[in-house]
């Protein structure tokens, strides 16, 4: 492929393909499309996901310590990264995590409000108050699955298609980043929504095993709104 | 595509404007006292920007009614550098980033009755910030820890150089809050003097509330570049730095191989004035062969200004590097980490053509920059 070319699928994203995404909402798990697990709706969002966490054998006792936030992060990531066929060739240093969502820590703020308001039941907890930043998901992920790549979370009203698809394509071809775990991590009263997905460059040259979609924003649009 | 670093300014007990922090930094003036409030009967050392200070330079913008106090520190900020720049947000091919970690947090604890409890949404917030100058670009916001700020400024260079914008102003903001307050106090992080970064008799973090912005362009609106920018996890621990400083260390080796360097003239430390954080740095910046580079950490004047100390810190290492002039890291006196780290212990005049800035906060996050001179 010449310059401009590459120049022209860069620009367009062209390049890019996700190669696995889980997405968690109204109780539902659905795994590159298909739905893994449904759960009753009446039971809480906590409970929800500690169902997830039995279903999916996930065995990491860390997590009965996170805040809803970082259960919902760690457990999207867990099924995309087990469903993306290339993810353990890539170099742990190469993986980078860029995450987003609407409100920030606010659920875990909450809570940690209600440790200090009443001076007369007085008792903010370090354990607690270290929940009360919205990137504290992404070292989560890290941990669980030993990534030293590149970091950032940014707050956005919605899912900002624009400025992640510009950022993840920047990252993806200007270091030495090879794959990207991305997406969408929102907590919040009865708003929580989790989707994330593995980018990585498209090789065009060779025919790859398991899910290979464009990176674009039709793609991004169905993965939103097709679940329940 | 070289990105130039323009027109700043730095709002904090100190002075609203760039000029006014760096005379006080020389004259060796700290912005952290101990103060009480009315929240607690503990006397806290951080570094407060008095309401009705702001309001006075606030009026002269616009009527103050409907702002938090954030939101005047963050107006002011930006206003001063538009006004110098006369970069108009308004324009498609201008950006405002803003990084935060805890945005209008007073809001949520019950601050402020008159004033929309969505503004507690750090997007909500910066879109009020954004609606003042018109913004047609939805302003981005990084929320990070402790790297927010930096983190925003290689984020802004990577969008430059992608054509993605032709200017952006980044602004780093966040406030001294009980929430905050007594956070730190339950990781027994806090000091009640002000702050000694890397010395031996340290005894924890000052906060500080400052706002900082600063204006990446792909127009030569300076000599200073930033020619290299990276991040990097630790995957050690959420709360604490790893002992080997390997986050940090990955971040400072990538972003010399992106500028081609080897070593640089100054660092501005992150130096919090935890044991932990001091130690991992001196670490970290023994592995990059950076041990006897003139160092500083900012923290002893300003306190840890959260999302804003990305910013300022590289704002007055800007400065540093065009002024030729390093400024004391104050409050050090006896090397208290394991690895010896050169403290600049005084203000004095150094031939410079470089230098690097290094933050790292919760969840492992590490980051580093290198501003360069023309």
């Amino acid at each position: 492929m010449d310059v401009m070319q590459l120049q022209y699928l860069r620009k367009n994203n062209m390049g890019l393909s996700i190669v696995s995404y889980c997405k968690i909402k109204n109780n539902t798990v659905c795994t590159n499309g298909k739905e893994t697990y449904n759960c009753d709706s009446a039971i809480d969002f906590t409970s929800f996901l500690t169902t997830v966490y039995k279903e999916i054998n996930l065995d990491y006792p860390k997590f009965f310590k996170m805040d809803n936030l970082s259960k919902s992060g760690i457990l999207a990531a867990e099924l995309t990264i087990r469903n993306s066929e290339n993810f353990e060739k890539h170099a742990k240093e190469n993986v980078a995590i860029i995450l987003s969502n609407r409100s920030s820590s606010i659920d875990t703020d909450r809570n940690y409000i209600k440790t200090i308001i009443d001076k007369t039941q007085y008792f903010p907890s370090p354990s607690l108050f270290v929940y009360t930043l919205p990137n504290i998901v992404i070292g989560e992920i890290a941990i669980k699955h030993k990534i030293t790549g590149e970091n950032a979370f940014f707050v956005s009203e919605m899912f900002d298609f624009q400025l992640i698809s510009s950022y993840v394509s920047i990252v993806l071809n200007n270091n030495n980043t090879s794959t990207i775990i991305c997406g969408w991590v929102n907590v919040d009263e009865n708003h929580n929504e989790t989707f994330v997905f593995c980018v990585e460059k498209t090789n065009f040259n060779q025919e790859r095993n398991g899910l290979n979609m464009p990176f674009n924003i039709d793609n991004i649009n169905q993965i939103i709104n097709k679940t329940k | 595509m070289i990105v130039y670093l323009g027109a700043n300014n730095i709002v904090s007990p100190l002075g609203i404007s760039t000029v006014e922090n760096i005379a006080a930094l020389l004259q060796g003036k700290v912005a952290v006292k101990k103060q009480s409030f009315p929240f607690s009967e503990s006397v806290w050392c951080c570094s407060k920007i008095e309401g009705n200070y702001l309001n006075d330079h606030f009026s002269k913008i616009t009527s103050h009614e409907k702002y938090t106090h954030l939101e005047k520190m963050c107006i002011i900020s930006i206003n001063d550098v538009a006004q110098q720049s006369g970069v108009d947000l308004s324009l498609p091919e201008n950006l405002l980033i803003i990084s935060t970690t805890k945005g209008n947090i007073d809001i949520l604890e019950g601050a402020n009755k008159n004033i929309d409890l969505n503004r507690a949404y750090l997007s909500v917030f910066a879109k009020t910030i954004a609606d003042h100058f018109g913004c047609i670009n939805t302003p981005l916001v990084v929320s990070n820890a402790c790297i927010s700020g930096l983190l925003a400024i290689i984020i802004a260079k990577r969008l430059i150089q992608n054509n993605d914008y032709k200017n952006i102003i980044v602004c780093g903001g966040d406030i001294v809050s009980e929430f905050t307050l007594s956070g730190f106090k339950s990781f027994n992080a806090l000091s009640d003097e002000p702050s000694k970064p890397f010395d031996k008799n340290r005894v924890g973090i000052n906060l500080g509330e400052a706002s900082s912005s600063l204006l990446l362009s792909k127009n030569r609106v300076s000599n200073i570049k930033i020619t290299g920018g990276s991040s990097a996890n630790d995957a050690n621990h959420i709360s604490g730095p790893s002992r080997n400083g390997d986050g940090l260390y990955k971040a400072i080796t990538d972003t010399l191989n992106e500028s081609s360097l080897n070593t640089v003239d100054m660092i501005s430390a992150h130096g919090t004035a935890t044991e932990y954080n001091d130690e991992m740095e001196s670490i970290a910046f023994t592995r990059a062969n950076l041990n006897l580079v003139p160092v500083n950490s900012l923290k002893g004047y300003y306190g840890h200004t959260l999302g804003a100390a990305g910013v300022l810190e590289s704002v007055i290492l800007t400065q540093s590097l065009s002024t030729e002039t390093i400024i004391k890291s104050t409050g050090f006196e006896i090397t208290g980490t394991s690895r010896e780290l050169n403290l600049i212990q005084k203000t004095e005049h150094k031939t410079m053509n470089n230098c690097l800035k290094t933050a790292s906060g919760f969840s492992g996050c590490n980051a580093a920059a290198i501003f360069e001179k023309e």
